[in-house]
């Protein structure tokens, strides 16, 4: 053996020990780096957590003020008489509660602008439910305008120089005179949940975009699922090998990776301009996402379905089944779970989609309840952009709120997705 | 909603032939003395079978009625107008059918056109006609196809086989809607291209350096003006998405993805790994928000202490820095994928030479993931520059070709947005424009996607 | 060395053991892996670590330069020593410990890398030269000494992972001695190479024990007869009998390791 000699290693010599405590010293700050980018992405998610919750969890409630009122029959242009007729109930709810609402609100003084322009609504249902209140004097709670509603919640930084606090002297006047008069309350605010868009802060809500999201959602669930699962079953276990499946395959690996605003672009060109389907409908959205996340479920389907074993297979086969029967009564049935974290990943992603609906015209300013399938809408990821862009103030944490209870409903399907997916996992 | 009753009408009647089919069938079974072999296939198919058949061809004359029908009925009421009264197709053409349809559904207390309320009841005479038609035609062609397959029913008919061969070129139909997905993508892009290249020069539009549709909305100066050069558009997309964004995304995922995998307890990773993944599921306009209202201020003060008086509120940093954030935990699962593709002995090997651990990742892990990182980083660069809506809320919409990253830039999403959003008339260069930036967004994510996704799977086939 | 098996060599007897090994147990997780073995291994000898599959020996094997901590949830208990030294106290340091104890795998596994690269890596991240010179006698040294050198000697840039299976392992070797360890541990070196290769590998193998101590872990008796001096027979993550290979081949003492030997399971 011919080797040239070498001194061994004198690991105990003060240079040898002084470079590997250099080593060591390396291995720490690059541990410690990995660890703070860990924190830095974490934190970023905490932090972004926390400005949402701070500005958000406001939006909640609502401010309201006592106000005395009593239902003059004069001032409605109702004819008491004929309360009691047949008539009496239609002639209740188109009185004038407006013109009630200004002469109840010059009894609040100082503090007589202060309420919601939606205000005589509170009005009108309390006389229609209770009939027999006309020309009696009562105290209801109505809701304030949204800058009271703010001052109550301490939004506006009163040490701040009038004029760049954004609220004036004499609307902080009103708000004092009500907090000290006692006629404020603070309570949940089931307008927002329950009320379409609006043009003011203190009526606006996301009932609308929520109903909206929610037929968008359906559309694009029964067209993307059924598709995906079909084309991933195609891919995986009939396709020929040959150009047509390749060229499949690669449309659908590029489709997931093409921007989502392409997707739009593709909705307006064809669905609106060329098929004619009606403009803002959740039907063009839904179909839009559907073709967007068809790609996510097909390789989330093609994976499931890879994974059940070739033994199953040979095992059905065996017994005389054909593959067609093979699929659908032993395959799918075993790679359902991994579809349905596919499948709902992907319509997490729809959910949470944006850019491709504005193009279709899904920023609609709706203040109605969406009344079908072909009408006018908009959903929550919109509701947030379309409060987001607007300059009032009391939007902001309509906003936020909004994005919580968009985040809540993404965290329950993502986690749902987690959990099926380490619940149902299965090792061959 | 007609069309949901005419539905439900041929699905019931389908149901009916399927129950018909299969009476027949389990007639026949019972008839053979129930023997198995008897009758060739299982009562079910034949009614499959049968209810297939009639089905098939009522949904199709269904679904074309329902794409192309609108465009028939407006065709035979408008021709019922002399030919100079005719509105020119285009936007003029579309909102007087849409003031006679709200005419006809009532919507519509009165029109401006005064074409309108003439329109309105040949519009609904037609209409009642055609959709009776189309209904009556589906109705035919079910029971034809019906009786056909009910006709067909015999101890020795295949009717498992076919019904399977049926489900089959279902699944293939299937199939084929992604290529016509994408087939659509191209060619709605290069159709409306084209009618915006016919305006305005393709050179123009990819090297000139001024962009500003809005000046171009007087007709005679369209094309003319100059205001089309997109290349300040490209740069800011690529300064915001690939270059802002990368430098904030690359190291925190890379160095999250490596301590991920090396480094933290398996308990610990069971439970960021989850958060990350969480942070990929935060929607993309609760990014931008997020931009717009914390971090875009915060940018802008630091900009202003640096001495820049007019520092815009819209900046490129601002943008680029939460999109980066946005991209951390797909860089971070693209580079967890290709570090987990590195065999163990690699990495066994290195650390029994007595290499730390971070020798190991720096010497041998991170260069023998690196094609799938680089893939990895590239789909990554892919997304970036193709999101929209952190861009549309915090990058502004100034067209500027600067390098400051203080300053307000535009992308083509944006603009995109921008030009797609407002007041539409379809035939302009302006609206035009935005199919020809999106064909340019197209091209460019379709080849880093096909370019990242042929390394990445070439690197993985390398280590399997 | 002596390869008469009449003749009962002396190893272990009167040379001072390089590693020695006492009441070592392993766990993974809540499994027991090995359950007090205890055995000593010297300097220029072969030991080979023979049983059937999963009997612990590889488990044994990677105790020894402490590749288990690598593993998640595996733990180890009792006391390993190199040179008199605990491998597993606080004070040693683990780079430094697996500098001196090598170890070859079972797949050949050279790194991405040029061929000089695969086998600089080791001297270059422990610092063992200080020139390039330096370097490049190190390298052509552990070439030389793994029998490499010749076949490789023009192609140094070329890729490590382009080579044969016998020749990656054989790097593999190369890249081990670089750093002039004093144990190297061969985690069944030749299960994945064809007969020449091994036959190759086990030549190599008995020039280098002239100046390492060797521990081999193979399944293939015939192997353990050939290169190693020293037998040990695992079963069942205990350690059943050790002593000369020559006496385990020819007369085990325990009727669990002739069964194996003679082939009645395994």
């Amino acid at each position: 053996m011919s080797a040239i000699e070498r001194r061994p290693t004198d690991w105990a010599s003060p240079a040898m020990q002084a470079r590997i405590a250099a080593r060591y010293r390396a291995e720490r700050n690059f541990r410690r780096l990995g660890a703070t980018a860990l924190v830095v992405a974490a934190g970023f998610l905490a932090f972004l957590l926390f400005t949402i919750v701070r500005d958000g969890w406001s939006g909640f409630l609502r401010t309201e003020a006592r106000l005395e009122v009593t239902f003059t029959p004069a001032t409605l242009g109702v004819d008491p008489a004929a309360v009691a007729g047949p008539d009496g109930k239609a002639m209740l709810a188109r009185a004038d509660y407006v013109a009630l609402l200004n002469e109840a609100a010059r009894g609040l003084g100082p503090a007589s602008g202060t309420l919601s322009d939606a205000a005589w609504l509170a009005l009108r249902e309390r006389l229609l439910a209770d009939p027999g209140l006309l020309g009696q004097r009562v105290s209801l709670w109505v809701p304030v305008r949204s800058t009271i509603d703010l001052l109550a919640k301490g939004k506006f930084d009163l040490e701040a120089p009038a004029d760049s606090r954004g609220v004036s002297d004499r609307e902080v006047a009103a708000w004092r005179w009500l907090e000290r008069e006692g006629r404020l309350r603070t309570g949940f605010n089931s307008a927002f949940l329950g009320n379409a868009d609006s043009t003011e802060p203190e009526l606006a809500g996301i009932g609308g975009a929520a109903l909206g999201s929610l037929f968008t959602l359906f559309i694009t669930i029964i067209i993307a699922f059924p598709l995906g699962v079909l084309s991933a079953v195609w891919l995986e276990e009939f396709a020929p090998r040959g150009r047509l499946a390749d060229v499949i395959e690669l449309s659908i690996n590029n489709l997931a990776a093409v921007p989502s605003i392409i997707f739009g672009l593709l909705g307006l060109a064809f669905f609106l301009n060329i098929a004619g389907l009606p403009r803002s409908s959740p039907l063009v959205g839904g179909i839009t996402l559907a073709l967007m996340i068809m790609p996510v479920i097909v390789i989330a389907a093609r994976v499931a379905i890879k994974a059940v074993p070739p033994s199953i297979r040979d095992a059905a086969l065996g017994i005389g089944a054909s593959p067609i029967q093979v699929v659908f009564q032993h395959v799918l049935p075993l790679a359902l779970p991994g579809i349905m974290t596919g499948t709902i990943i992907g319509i997490a992603r729809a959910l949470g989609e944006t850019a491709p609906l504005l193009l279709i015209g899904m920023r609609a300013f709706v203040t109605d309840v969406p009344q079908g399938l072909s009408a006018p809408a908009t959903v929550l990821p919109m509701q947030v952009f379309l409060w987001s862009d607007d300059v009032q103030r009391g939007f902001v944490e309509k906003t936020s709120a909004a994005i919580l209870v968009l985040l809540v409903i993404l965290i329950a399907m993502n986690s749902l997705a987690i959990y099926l997916r380490n619940r149902f996992e299965r090792r061959w | 909603m007609k069309l949901l009753i005419a539905l439900a009408l041929v699905l019931a009647l389908a149901g009916l032939a399927y129950l018909a089919g299969r009476a027949r069938a389990t007639r026949l079974t019972l008839a053979a003395g129930g023997r198995i072999g008897a009758v060739h296939s299982r009562p079910v198919y034949h009614g499959a079978y049968v209810a297939v058949l009639a089905l098939a061809p009522a949904l199709i004359v269904l679904a074309g009625w329902g794409l192309a029908g609108e465009g028939v009925i407006e065709g035979r009421v408008l021709a019922t107008l002399d030919a100079a009264s005719q509105p020119a197709p285009g936007p003029d053409r579309a909102a007087l059918m849409n003031e006679v349809r709200g005419l006809v559904a009532g919507d519509l207390p009165q029109a401006f056109n005064p074409l309108a309320p003439v329109l309105a009841p040949r519009y609904a005479a037609t209409k009642t006609n055609l959709d009776l038609l189309a209904g009556a035609l589906a109705v035919a062609l079910l029971c034809l196809g019906g009786l056909w397959g009910y006709s067909r029913i015999r101890p020795d008919f295949r009717a498992r086989n076919r019904v399977e061969m049926q489900v089959r070129i279902l699944l293939l139909l299937a199939s084929v809607v992604a290529i016509l997905t994408t087939f659509g993508i191209v060619l709605s892009l290069i159709f409306e291209s084209i009618r915006f290249f016919r305006m305005v020069s393709p050179v123009e539009f990819l090297t000139g350096l001024a962009w500003s549709p809005q000046t171009a909305l007087r007709a005679d100066q369209v094309g003319s003006t100059g205001a089309f050069g997109a290349v300040p558009l490209f740069w800011g997309t690529i300064f915001i998405g690939a270059i802002i964004a990368m430098a904030v995304a690359i190291p925190l995922g890379l160095m999250s993805a490596i301590y991920l995998t090396q480094y933290a307890a398996p308990r610990l990773r069971r439970w960021l790994k989850p958060v990350l993944e969480l942070l990929a599921g935060v929607p993309t306009v609760v990014y931008g928000f997020f931009a717009a209202l914390s971090v875009a201020p915060v940018v802008r003060q630091v900009a202003v202490a640096l001495g820049m008086a007019d520092a815009s509120a819209d900046s490129a940093l601002a943008a680029g820095l939460v999109m980066g954030v946005m991209i951390i935990p797909f860089v971070s699962s693209m580079a967890d994928d290709a570090l987990a593709a590195v065999p163990r002995a690699m990495r066994d090997g290195s650390l029994a030479m007595g290499a730390t651990m971070s020798e190991t990742v720096k010497k041998v892990m991170v260069p023998a993931a690196l094609p799938g990182i680089i893939g990895g980083v590239l789909l990554a660069v892919s997304r970036a520059i193709g999101e929209t809506m952190i861009v549309v809320m915090a990058a502004g919409l100034a067209a500027n070709l600067t390098a400051n990253p203080f300053s307000s830039v535009t992308t083509v999403t944006t603009q995109i947005v921008a030009l797609l959003t407002g007041d539409q008339e379809f035939d302009s260069a302006k609206t035009l424009s935005a199919f020809a930036l999106g064909l340019v967004l197209f091209g460019m994510t379709l080849v880093l996607n096909i370019y990242a996704l042929a390394v990445v799977k070439r690197y993985r086939e390398a280590y399997e | 060395m002596n390869q008469n098996p009449a003749q009962k060599p002396a190893i272990g007897h009167n040379s001072v053991p390089k590693m020695t090994a006492r009441d070592v147990n392993v766990f993974y997780g809540q499994k027991q892996a090995i359950r007090n073995v205890s055995i000593d291994v010297t300097s220029e000898h072969v030991t080979a670590f023979i049983g059937p599959s999963g009997c612990g020996k590889s488990t044994f094997l990677r105790c020894l330069n402490r590749m288990n901590d690598t593993v998640d949830g595996a733990r180890v208990e009792g006391r390993i020593e190199l040179d008199a030294q605990d491998i597993y106290a606080p004070a040693m340091d683990v780079v430094q410990l697996r500098a001196r104890v090598g170890m070859v795998f079972q797949k050949p596994n050279p790194f991405p890398k040029s061929i000089y690269e695969n086998v600089a890596y080791g001297p270059r991240i422990h610092g063992l030269a200080r020139a390039k010179a330096d370097m490049d006698n190190i390298v052509e040294s552990a070439l030389r000494r793994a029998g490499l050198w010749d076949e490789v000697k023009d192609r140094l840039g070329e890729s490590g992972t382009a080579m044969s299976g016998g020749q990656q392992q054989r790097l593999c070797i190369a890249r081990a001695i670089a750093v002039d360890p004093e144990v190297i541990l061969m985690d069944e070196p030749c299960s994945a190479l064809d007969p020449i290769a091994t036959a190759r590998i086990e030549e190599l193998i008995d020039e280098l024990r002239g100046r390492y101590a060797i521990v081999i872990v193979t399944h293939n008796m015939q192997q353990a007869a050939r290169v190693s001096q020293k037998t040990a027979f695992f079963h069942l993550g205990t350690l059943v009998e050790y002593d000369d290979t020559s006496a385990i081949f020819t007369n085990p003492r325990e009727t669990r390791t002739k069964d194996y030997i003679t082939g009645r399971y395994g």
